[in-house]
């Protein structure tokens, strides 16, 4: 009897222990998620890029934050010493990118007329208002990622408007023709 | 009783307008042999195709319409009226054709933008728009800034004595010399020197900044004649913020300050009179205007600390502030940061100083500051005739260019054109109120077209109403013309319909 009491009061203790580590892993699990949510709150809010207009319709929120954003670069790659500047865009908002120069050497292509920019990828810091560019809503590239090489664009010839342009020099042939015609045949009458 | 205009009345019209549609044609030539020379063959294309047009419907219109007879002061002005729309149409051909335009009508409302130098635009793409587009895009602004009739004046024809009545139908009432034609060259003369001034600074600064020499240098001009012309475009979506320079914003301030000074003022300090900058009532209005709006706009952004730093207040509050009072709408912030950081009195500072505009007879819209300046010593007679006893002679005088007597037609013309502007502004907001956007920034976009400046806060895109569009290309073809030539050619529409 009293052998089962004790195994009784054993269990009870077990089952006490049991709920208690439940409790204490409960506990563990709560505090290691909460953890991972403080420490890997950046990662998880900004690990998609974020686009230009979303950049500069909250810039505040934005503000010194740690961003990804991913566009073309365009027009020129204007060096500044041992930094330079780009322009990407994104394919409906571009920004200024301040970065090191070294970043920008595998950079082969920027957008124009004639030619596809290079799509990167830049992990940077984002400003409204930058202290160091005198209030440049901008971004300082920490690293930039090549996504996709960009190229020269050959341009052929449309022949639709060749063709609409040879029809058009005709009718403007014939006016001035008609022009010169008119003109003579008036002379002549006043001869 | 009206009276219908008459045959004679719409030969002479159909002639000079096709006079004027053959010299724009000709003028379209330039883009057309500059995408030849650097092999962009499309816009090449382009361009042909709108020189054919163009020349073809010139030379028939002038041949159906040929008159020996010279322009009447009514006829001037229709002429002129139609030839802005003309102009728009025509030089719209080439951006159509590019496919950088949705449809026509946006390619029409840049093209009126250009010409008019608003600077609004609706291009889609920009930063893949070929060099000759571009080109095209800131020789419209140049031509338009000089006054499209003043460059067919200028060059293409000769021996016009009505040409005065054309040459105020654009919005010009003074002139430097005494013949209208040696006004327009004077003119050209003077825009020329600066351009070439412009562009070796532009362009030297541009290299220093890091472009390529041609880039450098055609970017230079671009932003010159933007600049100049106070029109605001430039080859870069992100309009002056692409180049990230002090330097540069520096030089485009002094360009655009440049710009909205009159030339008659240009003359006499190049006739060596410097102390006539001082004296002008319209350079002491601007700069006492400049530095009212700006305690205005810096203490709105100042107390918000939305610019710390006063490096920061000057290129960004300052910049914006001198765009806005010159009218030429160079941007060194994004379209949504002025309703999205900017606080409502500091943007009602920026509405004040596009409102208001830089000198007449220079390339600037809006009120300007002649009109103000008669409008404030009208005023100041008034109070001197109600405080001096009733038997004292009162004479109220102004500087300009010489002393002046202030009479009762001046001040009239100043009323009116400074009532019609207001009324355009208004007009304009209402119809934004009613397309549903906010008041201030209705206001805001309707100011800036009507008074020719291009600074946005976001409403001029593709996607706004077709209708929108419409208003605002009414908009910036009166603001440019400064009224007188539409009342006319809505006088003449009238006089056509319901006259005998």
């Amino acid at each position: 009897m009293l052998y089962k009491c004790k195994a009784r009061s054993s269990k009870r203790k077990i089952k006490a222990q049991s709920s208690k580590s439940k409790v204490k892993n409960l506990k563990l699990l709560v505090l290691g998620l909460s953890f991972a949510l403080c420490v890997l709150h950046f990662t998880f809010a900004y690990a998609q890029a974020v686009t230009g207009r979303d950049l500069i319709d909250n810039a505040t929120e934005y503000n010194g934050k740690i961003i990804l954003f991913e566009g073309e670069v365009i027009g020129d790659i204007m060096i500044r010493g041992e930094h330079a500047w780009i322009n990407v865009s994104d394919g409906d908002t571009a920004i200024g990118i301040w970065t090191e120069k070294k970043l920008t050497e595998g950079l082969t292509h920027t957008g124009g007329y004639n030619s596809k920019g290079d799509w990167i990828r830049i992990n940077g810091i984002f400003s409204r208002a930058c202290g160091e560019h005198s209030g440049e809503l901008d971004i300082h590239a920490q690293s930039i990622k090549l996504l996709n090489s960009g190229g020269i664009i050959q341009e052929g010839l449309n022949l639709g408007k060749r063709n609409i342009a040879l029809v058009l020099l005709g009718a403007l042939c014939l006016s001035v023709i008609l022009q010169a015609y008119i003109k003579i045949s008036s002379r002549r009458q006043k001869v | 009783m009206i009276l219908r205009p008459r045959r004679e009345d719409v030969l002479s019209i159909g002639y000079y307008l096709g006079r004027i549609i053959i010299a724009l044609g000709l003028v379209m030539l330039l883009p057309a042999l500059f995408a030849l020379i650097i092999g962009e063959k499309n816009p090449a294309m382009d361009f042909l195709i709108a020189v054919e047009i163009s020349l073809v419907l010139g030379l028939t219109l002038a041949q159906i319409c040929r008159t020996d007879k010279d322009l009447n002061w009514m006829q001037g002005m229709v002429v002129v009226s139609l030839s802005w729309i003309v102009a728009a149409l025509l030089g719209a051909l080439p951006f159509y054709l590019s496919g950088h335009w949705n449809s026509y009508l946006d390619a029409c409302f840049d093209a009126m933008s250009g010409f008019a130098t608003t600077g609004l635009i609706l291009v889609q793409d920009l930063d893949h728009l070929s060099l000759t587009h571009n080109l095209w895009r800131h020789l419209i602004m140049f031509i338009g800034g000089q006054g499209i009739v003043i460059v067919a004046l200028s060059f293409f024809i000769r021996g016009l004595s009505g040409a005065f009545t054309m040459y105020v139908g654009e919005g010009r009432d003074e002139r430097i010399l005494p013949n209208v034609i040696q006004t327009s060259r004077f003119i050209w003369l003077v825009s020329l020197v600066y351009f070439i001034l412009g562009v070796v600074s532009l362009g030297i600064t541009g290299m220093l900044l890091g472009l390529k020499p041609f880039s450098a240098f055609f970017q230079g001009a671009c932003i010159f004649m933007a600049a100049f012309d106070i029109g605001g475009f430039t080859p870069h979506s992100q309009n002056i913020l692409y180049y990230h320079s002090f330097a540069f914003e520096l030089i485009t301030v002094m360009i655009m300050i440049v710009g909205a000074l009159n030339f008659k003022l240009h003359y006499c300090l190049w006739m060596g009179r410097r102390t006539e900058i001082f004296k002008n009532i319209e350079t002491r209005g601007l700069f006492i205007s400049i530095i009212v709006l700006f305690v205005i706009v810096g203490a709105s952004l100042g107390g918000l600390q939305i610019y710390p730093e006063a490096a920061m207040l000057f290129r960004k509050g300052f910049y914006q502030l001198i765009s806005a009072h010159t009218g030429t709408g160079f941007q060194t912030i994004y379209p949504a940061q002025f309703f999205g950081e900017w606080n409502q009195l500091a943007i009602i500072g920026v509405i004040f100083a596009m409102g208001l505009g830089g000198a007449v007879c220079s390339t600037t819209g809006a009120i300007k500051m002649l009109r103000l300046g008669i409008i404030y010593k009208a005023l100041l007679e008034d109070v001197k005739r109600i405080i001096l006893p009733e038997k004292a002679v009162i004479m109220q005088k102004y500087h300009h260019i010489k002393d002046m007597l202030l009479d009762d037609r001046q001040v009239r013309s100043a009323l009116l054109i400074t009532l019609s502007y207001l009324a355009i502004y208004i007009f304009g907001a209402c119809a934004g109120v009613y397309f549903g956007y906010p008041v201030l920034n209705s206001l805001f976009e309707s100011t800036s077209a009507a008074a020719n400046v291009g600074l946005s806060c976001g409403i001029t895109n593709a996607g706004m109403p077709a209708a929108l569009k419409l208003i605002y290309i009414l908009q910036m073809w009166a603001g440019r013309l400064e009224f007188m030539s539409i009342f006319t050619l809505i006088g003449f529409f009238i006089a056509a319909i319901r006259g005998k």
